[in-house]
């Protein structure tokens, strides 16, 4: 009942918000800012360094948007949110992008009124286990204690999974991933479910990482991905190309450091060409530059370095690329072509 | 008479004994312990057992406490000048104490905020300690509210100037109409033309005399950078400031005799008192976000400040009501004997009182608000506590916890601490009975 009230609440604002901010390209050229909604604080996603300078995943999406628009990768205003209040300040026109690590979903985008560009991460929910419980597998858990985040959809994931598989679990219900680590380290629960990103991240902040295993299985399907307000495509297109192209830039070998050389004079290669602005006239098609990908890609460099700098294996966090390579390596990251 | 016993008694002593010092086993700190302590066997065990906890939580604790960590750069560094031995890790305090302190305001301002907090010091003085202070220094604390906001936020010094001239509008006004219509009707016409000013006309003038006469400009810090304990310290104080006076306002409406006054007063404590903090702070973030008009640039921490406030005011309204229903009706009726007015039996007879008595309950509300302005971490504002979460998600701190919290309650303590003894010195101060 509540619930429905607030998405309610929320459907009004998407509808009010759309009708007002229909020109949102406009209003961030005008303001000369970009407003872009992050979290309060992720490990490797987004967070205020020692100087209040924001870093990560998704301030990446972030900075290459605002260069794309206003050639200035430090044109941006990062407005942190919670996961309850997020929605609403897109909808009410307080941020004009949210790449907040929110995973898409049917209502999200429909009923809620969003539009998401994207996936910038192909998250999934998985099991961190100590190695001396001996588990090699999510379905040798039967009757363990699970330290599982309430109010989430991993706490329902993970009822589904155990009555598929026909076994038992005790939950112990925690607030925060904070508690989640303390709990888990004080052996109040053999497991801890989260996304397997977050489980990763919270790996690495052990004393002895090695102690522990994250088992292979993934219960659930959380794409991530920057959104914007329903009913300003213009802008949604802006943004959606913008991560296309940093994708693409990856799939053709274009990074932050040859951009400016493979900008400089048309190259052999025609969709190198096309993306870089020295082919063709995509830019002005959507109302910007033609150097617009070469500003985003040399914001925080292509999408495998946005990767490697931030979240890769040589962090601490250390995720290997899995569903987040590029197709030709097996993953599922597949931009359309840039004609 | 005298020689009575001069053959009977061998000795006569013919001066006084020096007084001795008592035994060391009855004064000093082995008196007081021996009374205290060791007073029997139940008392000597109880002590025993006492003292092997808290030197075993010592033991604990003290080398965590000091540990040799305060120039590590990451959880890592500190584990490793660790070597395997539990510690804390205060290289996260080092590198992250000014941003916990100032959020994400401009560094090179930093003198603003710190210049606010010794100002409101100073305009603080004369109105808690009366004795130590000059009363002429009454007229900056009351240039304070003006020149906070203009030190913290930046912008032109008109618009500090422009926002008081409001309230010389209404004041003008109300003296103007006073001689026209009564009390009740002018002081509304007063607020409606200084809400009138503020609204409509004060940015216009500022504008229009900043272009000509730009006086001081500060650089503008938008409240987006606001964070740490400026953020809890500038919420807290608002609130605090202005919830005493609504609170009393509300308190005597609370008991006044007209009824749609007193029905305007219940209904708003009531309702503000059955609501929780968080649900404000959600109305102000989400819920006006969705009915002001889009494109309306409402601040967020003002929208903030404003719910606390009004939270506060609802509970001081009603500690001092406590106060009023404690005051003895003859206080009340020997006001109106005196043939005193509403205003002047309130303002010289009950009030004094009535606070008086009400100082303690006042002081835990102010507390709690200030304590309270940590929720704001909930609607996304970066509090102190906010903070923490912010700095664990840097990768190099992450897992760093009871550094963080620690060195946030000391500096919560400090606040809260020496508002509890304030008010135990003003309770003393103001003590008049004869018990």
């Amino acid at each position: 009942m509540k619930k429905s009230v607030f998405l309610g609440a929320l459907t009004v604002a998407g509808l009010a918000a759309g009708v007002a901010g229909a020109a949102t390209l406009d209003d961030v050229k005008a303001r000369g800012k970009l407003n872009c909604g992050v979290t309060t604080g992720l490990v490797g996603f987004a967070a205020p360094d020692a100087n209040g300078e924001w870093e990560g995943f998704d301030v990446g999406v972030c900075r290459a948007v605002a260069a794309a628009v206003l050639g200035d990768p430090t044109a941006v205003e990062f407005v942190p949110t919670t996961g309850k209040t997020r929605f609403t300040a897109l909808a009410s026109g307080e941020i004009d992008i949210l790449p907040r690590n929110t995973t898409w979903t049917f209502s999200r985008d429909v009923d809620l009124k969003f539009t998401f560009i994207g996936v910038n991460y192909y998250d999934g929910q998985g099991f961190m286990v100590p190695k001396e419980l001996g588990v090699s597998s999510a379905k040798e858990l039967d009757g363990a204690t699970v330290c599982i985040q309430t109010g989430t959809t991993t706490e329902l994931n993970l009822a589904d999974f155990f009555r598929v598989n026909n076994i038992t679990y005790e939950p112990v219900p925690i607030e925060t991933n904070a508690e989640a680590q303390q709990q888990f380290l004080a052996g109040a629960c053999d497991v801890y479910t989260t996304d397997a990103s977050g489980l990763a991240a919270t790996r690495a902040t052990f004393e002895n990482p090695g102690d522990y295993a994250v088992l292979p299985e993934i219960i659930s399907k959380e794409p991530l991905g920057p959104l914007v307000r329903h009913g300003d495509d213009e802008w949604a297109d802006i943004a959606r190309w913008t991560l296309n192209a940093l994708i693409a830039a990856e799939e053709y070998g274009v990074t932050s450091a040859n951009v400016d050389e493979l900008a400089s004079a048309p190259t052999d290669n025609p969709e190198i060409n096309r993306l870089l602005g020295t082919e063709g006239e995509l830019g002005a098609m959507f109302g910007l530059e033609p150097t617009w990908a070469v500003a985003a890609i040399k914001a925080g460099g292509n999408y495998g370095e946005l990767f490697e700098k931030n979240i890769g294996e040589n962090t601490p966090i250390g995720l290997a690329r899995g569903l987040n390579a590029q197709y030709t390596d097996g993953g599922l990251l597949y931009t359309p072509p840039f004609r | 008479m005298s020689d009575t016993h001069a053959e009977t008694v061998l000795f006569v002593r013919e001066t006084m004994l020096e007084q001795q010092e008592p035994p060391s086993s009855i004064v000093g700190p082995v008196g007081w312990a021996r009374s205290n302590l060791f007073n029997g066997w139940k008392n000597s065990l109880l002590t025993g057992l006492s003292l092997a906890f808290v030197l075993f939580l010592l033991s604990g604790l003290l080398p965590w406490f000091f540990s040799p960590t305060w120039n590590a750069t990451s959880l890592t560094e500190c584990r490793e000048i660790l070597a395997g031995h539990e510690g804390a890790c205060w290289g996260v305090i080092r590198e992250r104490w000014l941003q916990l302190l100032f959020g994400f305001y401009p560094s090179e301002l930093y003198w603003r905020p710190i210049l606010t907090l010794i100002l409101l010091l100073v305009a603080l003085g004369p109105v808690l300690y009366t004795d130590y202070f000059p009363p002429k220094l009454l007229y900056f604390s009351a240039a304070f509210p003006f020149l906070m906001p203009w030190l913290l936020w930046g912008g032109s010094i008109w618009m500090p100037i422009m926002v008081a001239a409001g309230f010389a509008i209404g004041y003008f006004v109300f003296v103007a109409l006073m001689k026209v219509v009564n009390a009740g009707i002018s002081l509304f016409v007063a607020a409606v033309a200084a809400i009138v000013w503020w609204i409509f006309l004060a940015a216009l003038v500022t504008n229009g005399i900043a272009s000509v006469v730009p006086l001081v400009t500060l650089e503008p810090v938008p409240s987006r950078n606001f964070g740490g304990f400026m953020l809890s310290v500038t919420i807290g104080v608002t609130a605090i400031g202005c919830s005493l006076p609504i609170g009393i306002v509300l308190a005597l409406g609370r008991r006044s005799d007209l009824p749609l006054v007193k029905l305007l007063c219940v209904c708003f404590i009531e309702f503000i008192r059955g609501v929780p903090l968080i649900t404000l702070l959600f109305v102000a973030s989400v819920l006006l976000n969705i009915f002001l008009p889009p494109g309306t640039n409402f601040d967020i921490i003002l929208r903030v400040m404003i719910m606390v406030t009004l939270f506060a005011s609802a509970y001081m309204a009603e500690v001092i009501r406590g106060g009023l229903a404690a005051l003895p009706n003859g206080q009340y009726e020997a006001a109106d004997a005196l043939g005193l007015d509403y205003w002047k039996a309130q303002r010289l007879i009950i009030m004094p009182q009535a606070l008086k008595i009400s100082i303690p309950g006042i002081v835990s509300t102010f507390i709690g608000v200030f304590k309270d302005t940590t929720l704001v971490s909930i609607i996304g504002l970066i509090d102190p506590l906010g903070l923490a979460n912010a700095i664990r998600a840097d990768t190099a701190w992450n897992g760093v916890y009871w550094e963080l919290f620690i060195f946030i309650g000391a500096v919560f303590f400090i606040f809260c601490f020496s508002m509890s003894r304030y008010s135990m010195y003003l309770e003393r101060k103001l003590q008049t009975g004869h018990h």
